[in-house]
């Protein structure tokens, strides 16, 4: 599905992320995990071509992802982001059916394409006409899946979809969400810097650090056999209640 | 919106001259308006068509209109012509100033028959109590204040050169309004002023005039210029004003309006009857003809600056908040417009465009630029990137998003610069009438030079009113333009 080949970028000459070669499957679930800034959401930006790649070059489907291809390009691609990035001015039907519009799709097809998509991610019918200031944040989220997911794209490319959320919606919205990827069978890249919800979600977890691959694999290589200190300790830093209460005791 | 904009293009050209009008003009003060009023009275005598641009500004403005044959008539003096307007000829006799013209396609008439010249005017019991009687008397009284009109402060005969003639030691002077000046040597704010030898406000007021022992000020004659070629049949009816007006007729005729508020035109056209024998009748607008004239100017004024600067500036804010280096350069240029003082501005552009309308609406088309770039701009850069990107991952081209997203998310905060410029533009427009343009702006100065509150306030509130209903009417078009969803409070 994407091809990246030795991509660097920098910013205001700091090396961001690379060299990198990553290659991602047709209908796997990949996720991009790491600590913060270590270039997660700089490399999904550089699958979708909202960033343009120092050295090195991405190509998805085979076709080169570049500033002219880009637009079109995109249009095979779902992007949902940690904070939704809703349109304000818009209802949840505008914000799902901006592009469809823009494509020419006529009002009757955006919305039996959004009656489908409202009951495949649980979306009350009667909130499409509210504002995104009246939904709360999970129903916000699913306005923002289901415009990624409105022109049925090839790939899901969700950078921390779920981080901005309070821990019981975003458990609910964790199982869900896996459901929904399940149901649709699409290729699917996250990012999260949750372990827990990388193994949830991932057959193939990509660690990152200091924007290049530390080790690659499911959830249980990077238990079993971290790559170096490093990846042990990422893979550990999260406390659980059990650890929590297990400290107390003591 | 463009329909509108070219209906009113087409309402301020149906108000150009045609062929056969004569355009007097006058400055903007009390004779000279009364003097245009009675060259145009002799106009229509004759059967011509007279069109009064009254009060159109200084000497500058209108010897530039007359070269430019803006207007084609006016009353000017001799002392003016020699020592301002041709000031680097050193023109000694009327014969050369009549030579110096004629080059520029100007004819000069024969004397009026008043010679207004300036004279220093003090309070009679002031000057009495301190023994002033000359000019020269002043040098031993150093701590007197003088205001002087801002002709005067910066004309070669003016107070630089009566300084050094006299060698006065006075520190404390101050440039003023001519008519103001007189309230203030009232209220004993000064202790001397400029004054013309046929102002009327020197008997009104008891002034004593000084005596120009060391014969400094010129001989200011009064002669009407007129551009050559105009019909002779029309130059002849004016040209009886030639010889027919000495200074006590002037100085009654100059008190008749500003003392007894009689107006400029009854005044010239009684005088016409009397010493000329023509049958002139006064053409003064009533008071709704003359609001809906000044409403009318003000609105085209405010209409056509107010739609080409948005139409040009909303683009650059576009620009601007697109390419970040571009857009400090259009936002450091709007912002040396916006520190150049609005009546400099008003003024730099009668070289260029020359009075009236148009040159106003350009002054006030720059004024209005900054405030809409700036919001464009800022309303444009204070998106969000996340949303800015969202659109982006859309596959949404650039013009869509700008159309789609980024433009009604900008929508209040351009608005808000539009409202902005509309309100600073229909204060701003009042200085039009400086420069010929007329609007609300037009009875404001008439009434300062008059004296007159009521005139003044016939300008302020509507230009008052009009503010208001700019304000309203953008705060109206706020709630329709500006989506629901913006309006809202943010439930999380
Ligand atoms: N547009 C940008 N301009 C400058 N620096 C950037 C930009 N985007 C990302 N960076 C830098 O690149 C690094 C990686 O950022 P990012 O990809 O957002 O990390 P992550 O998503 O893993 O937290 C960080 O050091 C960040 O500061
Ligand atoms: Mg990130």
């Amino acid at each position: 599905m994407f091809i990246l080949e030795a991509i660097t970028k920098s910013f205001d000459g700091r090396i961001a992320v690379g060299p990198i070669n990553l290659e991602i499957a047709t209908g796997s679930a990949t996720v991009l995990i790491g600590p913060s800034g270590c270039g997660k959401s700089t490399l999904l930006r550089l699958m979708i071509g909202l960033t343009t790649p120092d050295t090195g070059a991405v190509s998805f489907e085979g076709a080169l992802v570049t500033p002219d291809s880009a637009p079109m390009l995109r249009r095979r691609m779902g992007y949902v982001i940690q904070d939704g990035g809703l349109f304000p001015h818009l209802t949840a039907r505008g914000n799902a059916g901006l592009m469809a519009k823009y494509l020419g799709w006529t009002q009757q097809r955006i919305d039996d394409r959004l009656a489908d998509l409202a009951a495949l991610t649980a979306f009350p019918i009667d909130g499409l006409d509210r504002y995104p200031a009246q939904l709360s944040g999970g129903q916000r989220q699913r306005v923002s899946l289901m415009r990624a997911l409105m022109l049925d794209p090839d790939v899901l490319l969700l950078d921390e979809p779920l981080g901005a959320l309070d821990p019981v919606i975003r458990y609910e919205l964790q199982d869900e969400l896996r459901e929904i990827f399940r149901t649709l069978g699409k290729t699917v890249v996250m990012v999260t810097h949750d372990i827990g919800e990388a193994g949830f979600f991932g057959d193939d977890i990509v660690l990152l650090r200091d924007g290049v691959i530390v080790q690659r694999g499911d959830i249980r290589s990077l238990v079993n056999a971290p790559a170096d200190p490093f990846v042990e300790q990422f893979v550990h830093a999260q406390r659980s209640v059990a650890d929590v209460l297990a400290e107390t005791r003591s | 919106m463009k329909a509108f904009a070219i209906l009113i293009v087409l309402l301020a050209m149906t108000g150009t001259a045609d062929a056969a009008e004569i355009r007097v003009g006058s400055k903007k003060f009390t004779e000279s308006v009364i003097l245009g009023e009675a060259v145009s009275h002799l106009i229509r005598d004759a059967g011509g068509r007279a069109i009064h641009r009254r009060e159109i500004g200084g000497t500058r403005v209108l010897f530039q209109a007359l070269l430019k044959g803006e207007i084609d008539v006016y009353a000017e003096y001799t002392g003016t012509l020699s020592q301002e307007i041709l000031a680097g000829l050193k023109l000694d006799s009327n014969a050369k100033i009549r030579a110096a013209l004629a080059k520029r396609g100007i004819v000069m008439g024969r004397r009026l028959g008043f010679n207004n010249t300036y004279a220093i005017g003090m309070n009679e019991d002031r000057a009495e109590r301190l023994g002033i009687r000359t000019i020269s008397d002043l040098a031993s009284h150093p701590d007197l204040r003088f205001g002087f009109g801002n002709e005067f402060m910066n004309r070669a005969d003016g107070w630089p050169n009566l300084r050094r003639r006299y060698g006065l030691p006075q520190k404390n002077v101050r440039g003023l309004d001519h008519d103001l000046a007189y309230r203030g040597l009232e209220a004993n704010d000064m202790d001397a002023m400029d004054v013309y030898t046929t102002d009327a406000e020197i008997s009104y007021y008891g002034l004593r005039l000084l005596r120009d022992d060391l014969n400094h000020f010129p001989v200011y004659q009064a002669v009407l210029i007129w551009r050559a070629g105009l019909d002779p049949e029309i130059v002849a009816a004016f040209r009886r004003l030639e010889g027919r007006i000495d200074e006590a007729a002037m100085g009654r005729m100059n008190g008749r309006v500003k003392l007894d508020k009689v107006s400029e035109s009854e005044v010239a056209a009684a005088f016409a009857r009397t010493s000329l024998g023509v049958n002139a009748i006064a053409v003064d607008e009533s008071m709704w003809r003359r609001l809906q004239r000044h409403t009318m100017e003000h609105l085209t004024l405010v209409a056509i600056s107010l739609s080409a600067a948005i139409a040009f500036a909303l683009p650059l804010g576009v620009l601007a908040a697109r390419r970040e280096n571009i857009g400090q350069i259009i936002l450091a240029i709007a912002g040396v417009i916006q520190t150049i003082p609005s009546l400099a501005l008003f003024v730099f552009m009668i070289p260029l465009l020359g009075i009236g309308g148009p040159p106003a609406m350009v002054a006030l088309f720059l004024y209005s630029l900054l405030p809409i770039i700036r919001n464009t701009y800022a309303g444009l850069t204070d998106i969000s990137p996340s949303i800015r990107e969202s659109a982006e991952a859309l596959g949404l081209p650039p013009g869509a998003r700008l159309r789609l997203v980024e433009l009604p998310l900008a929508a209040r905060t351009i608005l808000a610069g539009i409202k902005t410029s509309a309100v600073i533009n229909v204060g701003t427009a009042t200085l039009g009438a400086l420069i010929g343009a007329g609007g609300y702006g037009q009875p404001i100065l008439t009434g300062i030079r008059l004296d007159d509150v009521a005139l003044i306030l016939e300008g302020a509130i509507p230009a008052a009113i009009l503010a208001l209903m700019a304000q309203g009417i953008f705060e109206t078009a706020e709630r329709m333009i500006v989506a629901k969803g913006l309006r809202l409070k943010p439930a999380a």
